[in-house]
């Protein structure tokens, strides 16, 4: 993409002023390297989504932007509903809740020395993982329904976890608002037998050792010492909320003329808040965040029960749960005013600062713990929301490496099982159904994880606080 | 004399599929076919089972989203993949059977699941020669 199209406002912060039929800027927080390195269509959302009605501010890219569905992945935008603000379906995507939840082991890498096999063996064949897999749990109508309003709040009431593991978890748990009558039937068949699975794609589980430190006052309040082993897991809401997404776009494509909304790309569907679509899509929605917070609820519970046979010795406790594809009713101040605010945040992370209300006490002074997941083979991140997030994008930034080619060229590029033989050389383990999928989720198709992390610290966004590197990788 | 056949189109995140057929009932049976290739290898699969089709949308590019989610559905609920189809289209509804087989993982080696056809990069044409063509990105 080419950053002449921007006003350059920092080393870190370009902007587009409106014009057309854009009623905010639209603002990207990148460094030149990584807006050069972006498909062109990443201006054309970020701009589209800039011409909703509502909109607040602006229309944010993250520094890990790409070609996404309407809003670009790494999109941010929140919209009021006194001002005839919409929430779209296409704004949250396909996988409602996807996110990212990291486990402290207390482990050594040292103590793990010798046991990586077993321990790979062990997770990949005890979790289920890719198309075709089953969790071992089949929901009935009304568990469903009970599942839809609890989230991993259910699961632990049902033995996947226990009470502790909830203050770790965006809204403790349990999605408020949340209307299973909202979801319809097929959703739910969908999702019946796919509790506790992790399904495919980008999706993953996998052990990494901490190998540095940014800031070890805020490592040491998250329980994060250097050379200690987490285990992190990438998943969402399955097909629940793919066949949600699914089914809103569509109504809401077709709904939004009705409503007076001009959509400059079918992708960009949206309804009113305050509409009888828009609620029903809010109430669904949220149903299908609950689904993701105890499907990684329970993989927590079967991660545990796979450590606890190879080290007797390890408790897994939760650093904290991110989701990264969501729509939420958040307060935030706007010309000096507070607002409840309807915040889309696709590929995004939420990044609440120190004090913010929803932290739990014992974060309260370091800010909300932000993971960023790499690709297969590179770093990870963890990060803390900062005293300025809110002052950016709603309190938000980036949530992955985000990639830098396609499937398909991948595909061209790698072979699976070469892939696996050179992880292995630099002592990662790789553990999954397809060669092919390895390859379509080679490291190399990615964007290098450390520069976005950078860009998002020298815009503020959030703050670098320890990187991660696999040592084990179970992928879909 | 129009082709037959489909083939994949890159998308940065996710795979674009497209369909080319004398009609458009062929277009989009090589476009579901093409959905199929993105999961596993076709050749791969065989016609155990036989499932019945049918959904309807008022335009043609809409209705191949509805034919693709209904695949997409099927193959979820079944835990089903396939590789061979016949479509009829009237007017606004199609019906369609779809032959397949349990998902053998072993076998298949499924690379992705398919979470939905979206309306990105959706297009259903017809060329000059007459040969319609069918596409969009599927979201893996």
């Amino acid at each position: 993409m080419q950053a002449e199209r921007f006003e350059k406002v920092s080393e870190f912060e370009w902007r587009v002023p409106p014009s057309g039929a854009m009623r905010v800027p639209a603002v990207i927080y990148a460094d030149e390297n990584l807006i050069r390195a972006m498909d062109e269509k990443v201006y054309e959302q970020v701009t589209n989504v800039a011409t909703l009605p509502g909109i607040v501010e602006a229309s944010y890219a993250m520094p890990d932007a790409h070609w996404g569905y309407g809003f670009p992945i790494g999109g941010v935008a929140a919209f009021d509903a006194e001002q005839g603000g919409v929430v779209s379906a296409g704004g949250v995507g396909f996988d409602i809740s996807c996110g990212v939840r990291t486990l402290l082991t207390g482990l050594t890498r040292t103590q793990l020395e010798g046991h990586e096999s077993p321990l790979a063996d062990g997770l990949y064949s005890h979790i289920p993982v890719g198309l075709g897999s089953r969790g071992q749990i089949s929901l009935d109508a009304k568990e469903m329904d009970a599942m839809l309003t609890g989230g991993a709040r259910w699961a632990v009431e049902r033995g996947y976890g226990s009470p502790e593991d909830l203050e770790r978890v965006e809204e403790h748990g349990c999605m408020a608002g949340a209307r299973p009558e909202c979801v319809s039937e097929r959703a739910k068949n969908r999702q019946r037998r796919e509790m506790g699975t992790l399904g495919s794609g980008n999706h993953y589980l996998e052990v990494q050792q901490v190998v540095e430190l940014f800031d070890e006052a805020t490592a040491a309040v998250f329980g994060v010492q250097r050379g200690a082993v987490v285990v992190s897991i990438h998943c969402g809401s399955r097909g629940l909320g793919h066949q949600i997404g699914t089914e809103f776009l569509r109504d809401m494509a077709a709904g939004a003329p009705g409503q007076g909304i001009t959509l400059p790309d079918r992708e960009l569907a949206c309804a009113r808040i305050e509409s009888e679509l828009g609620q029903r899509y809010l109430g669904a929605m949220r149903a299908g965040i609950n689904c993701a917070l105890a499907n990684r609820q329970i993989i927590t519970h079967l991660t545990r029960e796979v450590f606890a046979r190879i080290f007797p010795q390890a408790g897994l406790t939760l650093l904290y749960d991110v989701s990264h594809n969501t729509c939420k009713r958040e307060e935030h101040t706007v010309d000096g005013r507070s607002r409840p605010l309807f915040v889309h945040r696709k590929g995004a992370t939420r990044a609440f600062g120190p004090g913010h209300p929803a932290l739990p006490e014992d974060l309260s002074e370091t800010g909300q713990p932000v993971l960023i997941g790499g690709s297969m083979g590179t770093s990870s991140y963890i990060l803390t929301g900062t005293e300025v997030s809110e002052t950016r994008a709603f309190s938000s930034a980036c949530h992955g490496a985000g990639r830098a080619m396609s499937r398909h060229a991948a595909r061209r590029r790698w072979r699976g099982r070469q892939l696996v033989d050179e992880l292995a050389q630099r002592n990662i383990l790789i553990r999954s159904p397809s060669s092919r999928g390895v390859a379509e989720e080679a490291p190399g198709a990615y964007k290098d994880v450390g520069a976005v992390v950078e860009a998002a610290e020298h815009a503020g966004l959030a703050r670098r606080v320890a990187r991660l590197e696999p040592v084990v990788c179970i992928k879909g | 004399m129009s082709m037959t056949g489909w083939e994949h189109f890159p998308h940065e995140a996710d795979v674009g599929i497209r369909g080319y057929g004398p009609s458009l009932s062929v277009a989009f049976e090589q476009a579901a076919l093409a959905m199929m290739a993105a999961i596993a290898d076709v050749e791969g699969i065989e016609s155990r089972q036989r499932v019945e089709i049918a959904c309807e949308a008022p335009e043609p590019d809409l209705l191949l989203v509805e034919w693709l989610n209904a695949l997409i559905y099927e193959m979820a609920t079944r835990d089903m993949i396939f590789c061979r189809f016949a479509v009829t289209i009237e007017g606004t509804a199609l019906s369609a059977q779809a032959w397949g087989e349990d998902v053998d993982v072993e076998r298949h080696r499924p690379a992705a699941e398919v979470k939905g056809a979206t309306y990105t990069a959706l297009e259903v044409s017809r060329a000059a020669d007459g040969g319609w063509m069918a596409q969009c990105v599927v979201d893996v």
